[in-house]
């Protein structure tokens, strides 16, 4: 047989994988459940390939290493989950505003605070919103598979550095711990931009500053047209999504990760009982693929949107599709045994057929 | 006509934003002394803080990261760790080191970072105007201590040299003044001793060096100086606390 | 064609070796697969439950409702899962540490196979987990059993291989099991 080599592993094993394989030079991490494979994984092989493994005091000085590694230059990244994410957002702020490439991925749980270690997609708004201070966005991908734990975090590093910015890979306890096979491709070859702002320490003529600080007049607010304008590129550019079933569909569902594969079961189940029901799943959460969500919702006005809270990527939705188009919502909540089921999603669907 | 006095060449030719009477342009030349000393410059990246020091860009002709509020350790770790043939260090004020930053200092030196700490002690938070600091001397009134520090409610003042010092991790640890031409004699030779453990690969440096702040202790820059000798070094005494190989 | 199937048992009982075995078996036959585990906090005695996906197309959902198939290895799990599996589908249960007292499953296959008892009989009550993916695999027919034996290279650490003979038998026990249930 000449199929592709492939290995079972973990989501958070693939997320490790894959960052070795984009060439991260130093992780800076601390655990928390559900995402400890990744350090775990990174504390055994980074060191092996001549990268960096701390495991730091906090979430706080962790995020803080990444920004000074990334300051100079190298692949830099963190991980956490709910609680610890919180931690770094001042971290993740001050690399926006230093214009820093960085990959954190979050592998959400339960929450408000300790929560539980179920899978949630409540970090939805944290994560797309700007999480942190002073109004700025950070390029969030979601995985709807293990290979697409491995792939989506390859990209992070490719997008971070190309933009600029921190890049989130925003996964769920479902997909750290579920286990698949998976194709570990090789870096894909891409022209980057090199990176002449980072500190280098050779003195000289021509300085290099690392700083989210503007006090001049009118400085951060060009700052802030400036980033605005590269956001607008990403979207233009970057936006990805999935989209199963939508030719025909007479109801659309969206959701993302692995909500998106409950779903996708779902609209197996109802299209064999001849239901024209189809699947539209971002990809990229920030930049949100609002265009593509415009363009279906031209033929399609039945939209029921599924989420692993009580709502939170349904705004974007209805900010994105057309105005004539009513957005339905069904959400579970995340906590132990909330996990919605694809009959449960089948009937939900069913129901508004 | 015979040149006697120099800016050193690390320094940039500009003016400080700093009150007149601060002790912070002192400990900048000698910070840029000590890497003129050893031709460092062309080596070294600078980790600034939050507070009256942020400005370490505008002032050395060095590359220079900006910190969030009390991790310049954590940065200055991420950046020795990418780049470990560099000369690295922190410039951190009391607010950012020894409040806010407790964990980033304490872990940075249990871990024996290959870095050098650069503390600067003035006893106020400057840059917000005024507040009580954990170095804040006991009964020293501030804008958040009005009656003056009460040891019962607020504790006493860190004594961040002493503690750090016991630190396996650390390999120099210090405390210096700028007050007088003895003190900065003897400041001047710290901090060089402190690059020159980085130089050599030890573990973390530290050099806390005892500051005036004339604005925010509503004195003139003469009394601000006076009371650096009269209150401060009696409380937090000079000397060094750590010195694992004699320099 | 898609595959899933539900182990529940608690922690100590091998069932999340279990599940890697079939998606090992089920990668060695060419499928896609998808191995979703659950359990308790605690290390040892805490609900353990995995789910597998076999398919020769996408897996779709990790999760499942109400599964075509289930293997129940203890009381509890048999209280809480046994009437979750759909209709037509089947159950293979462990009557060692169940406790069935005349309870039926109308509209599916019980197959009642004493787990525990074939593995001790083989001489090691650790192997009930693989006496069940034998049952499985035969009950189910996902999966050759020439499959299941194979993947034990993958599934058990280096240091345990000297024990694959073993649990090769364990496995051919447990889906001689299931024939003779049938016919019985």
């Amino acid at each position: 047989m000449s199929t592709p080599p492939r290995k079972f592993v973990k989501g958070n094993e693939a997320v490790a994988m894959a960052a070795i394989e984009a060439g991260v030079q130093c992780y800076f991490g601390y655990p928390i459940t559900p995402q400890s494979d990744i350090p775990e994984y990174l504390a055994r092989e980074l060191p092996r390939k001549g990268g960096i493994f701390i495991q730091a005091e906090s979430e706080i000085a962790s995020v803080n290493m990444v920004l000074g590694a990334a300051a100079c230059g190298v692949r830099a990244m963190t991980s956490s989950s709910g609680p610890g994410i919180s931690l770094k957002q001042e971290g993740i702020s001050y690399m926006a505003g230093s214009e820093l490439p960085g990959v954190i991925v979050d592998i959400m749980r339960s929450g408000p605070g300790l929560g539980g270690i179920d899978a949630s997609q409540a970090d939805y708004h944290q994560a797309t919103k700007g999480g942190g201070h002073g109004g700025y966005r950070i390029i969030v991908l979601a995985p709807g598979s293990v290979q697409e734990m491995y792939d989506l975090t390859m990209l992070a590093f490719d997008l971070s550095d190309q933009y600029r910015m921190p890049a989130m890979v925003l996964a769920d306890s479902v997909l750290g711990q579920m286990k698949e096979s998976i194709v570990p491709h090789p870096r894909p070859q891409v022209e980057l931009p090199a990176k002449e702002w980072a500190v280098r320490g050779t003195g000289g003529a021509h300085q290099n500053v690392v700083k989210s600080l503007y006090l001049g007049d009118g400085e951060m607010e060009k700052f802030h047209w400036k980033m605005h304008a590269r956001y607008q590129e990403l979207a233009e550019k970057e936006s990805r999504w999935e989209e199963y079933q939508t030719a025909d569909a007479e109801l659309m569902v969206t959701a993302f990760g692995a909500t998106a594969r409950i779903v996708r079961t779902a609209v197996e189940m109802a299209r064999a009982e001849g239901i024209k029901v189809g699947l539209m799943r971002p990809i990229t959460l920030f930049p949100f693929p609002k265009q593509a969500y415009a363009g279906l919702s031209v033929r399609c006005k039945r939209w029921l949107a599924v989420e692993l809270s009580t709502g939170q990527m349904v705004d974007d939705v209805r900010l994105s599709v057309a105005r004539d188009v009513e957005v339905d919502f069904y959400g579970r909540p995340p906590g132990a045994g909330s996990l919605p089921t694809p009959e449960e999603l089948f009937e939900q669907i069913k129901k508004r057929s | 006509m015979k040149q006697i006095f120099a800016k050193p060449l690390s320094l940039k030719d500009v003016q400080t934003h700093f009150c007149p009477g601060c002790h912070h342009g002192s400990i900048h030349r000698l910070v840029a002394e000590a890497m003129d000393q050893f031709g460092i410059a062309e080596q070294t990246i600078g980790c600034a803080s939050v507070g009256c020091s942020v400005f370490l860009y505008g002032y050395f002709n060095i590359d220079v990261v900006e910190s969030p509020h009390g991790r310049a350790p954590a940065v200055a770790t991420g950046v020795k760790r990418a780049r470990p043939d560099r000369i690295v260090f922190t410039y951190q004020g009391d607010g950012d080191l020894a409040a806010i930053g407790t964990s980033e200092i304490i872990h940075a030196a249990n871990r024996g970072e290959k870095i050098t700490v650069i503390f600067v002690n003035n006893t106020t938070y400057g840059m917000t105007g005024g507040q009580m600091a954990p170095t804040t001397m006991p009964g020293q009134k501030t804008s958040t201590s009005p009656y003056g520090r009460d040891v019962n409610n607020d504790g006493k003042p860190f004594k961040m040299a002493e503690l750090l010092s016991n630190l396996d991790g650390v390999a120099y640890a210090a405390r210096v003044a700028v007050n007088s031409p003895k003190n900065v004699l003897q400041a001047k030779k710290v901090i060089k001793n402190a690059f020159q453990y980085q130089v050599e690969g030890k573990g973390l440096s530290f050099v806390e060096v005892l500051s005036a702040c004339p604005t925010n202790w509503g004195m003139n820059a003469l009394k601000a100086n006076e009371r650096v000798g009269s209150e401060m070094i009696p409380y937090f005494p000079l000397g060094v606390f750590k010195n694992t190989e004699n320099l | 064609m898609r595959y899933d199937v539900f182990f529940a048992g608690y922690g100590g009982q091998g069932v999340l070796l279990a599940g890697n075995l079939l998606s090992y078996a089920a990668i060695h036959e060419g499928k896609n697969v998808s191995f979703f585990p659950a359990y308790g906090v605690e290390k040892r005695g805490g609900a353990a439950m995995c789910t597998v996906v076999i398919a020769d197309g996408d897996t779709g959902s990790p999760v499942v409702g109400h599964p075509s198939v289930s293997v129940i290895l203890n009381q509890l799990s048999w209280d809480k899962y046994a009437d979750k599996i759909k209709e037509g589908g089947i159950c293979l249960v462990n009557s060692s540490l169940v406790n069935l007292a005349g309870v039926t499953l109308p509209g599916r296959e019980l197959l009642v196979i004493p787990m525990n008892q074939v593995a001790i009989d083989l001489g090691d009550v650790r192997m009930v987990n693989m006496v069940a993916c034998g049952a499985y695999a035969a009950a189910s027919g996902a999966l050759q059993l020439d499959s299941l034996k194979e993947a034990l290279k993958d599934t058990l650490p280096e240091r345990n291989h000297r024990l694959i003979p073993a649990n090769i038998k364990a496995i051919e026990a447990g889906a001689a099991a299931v024939f003779s249930a049938r016919k019985a």
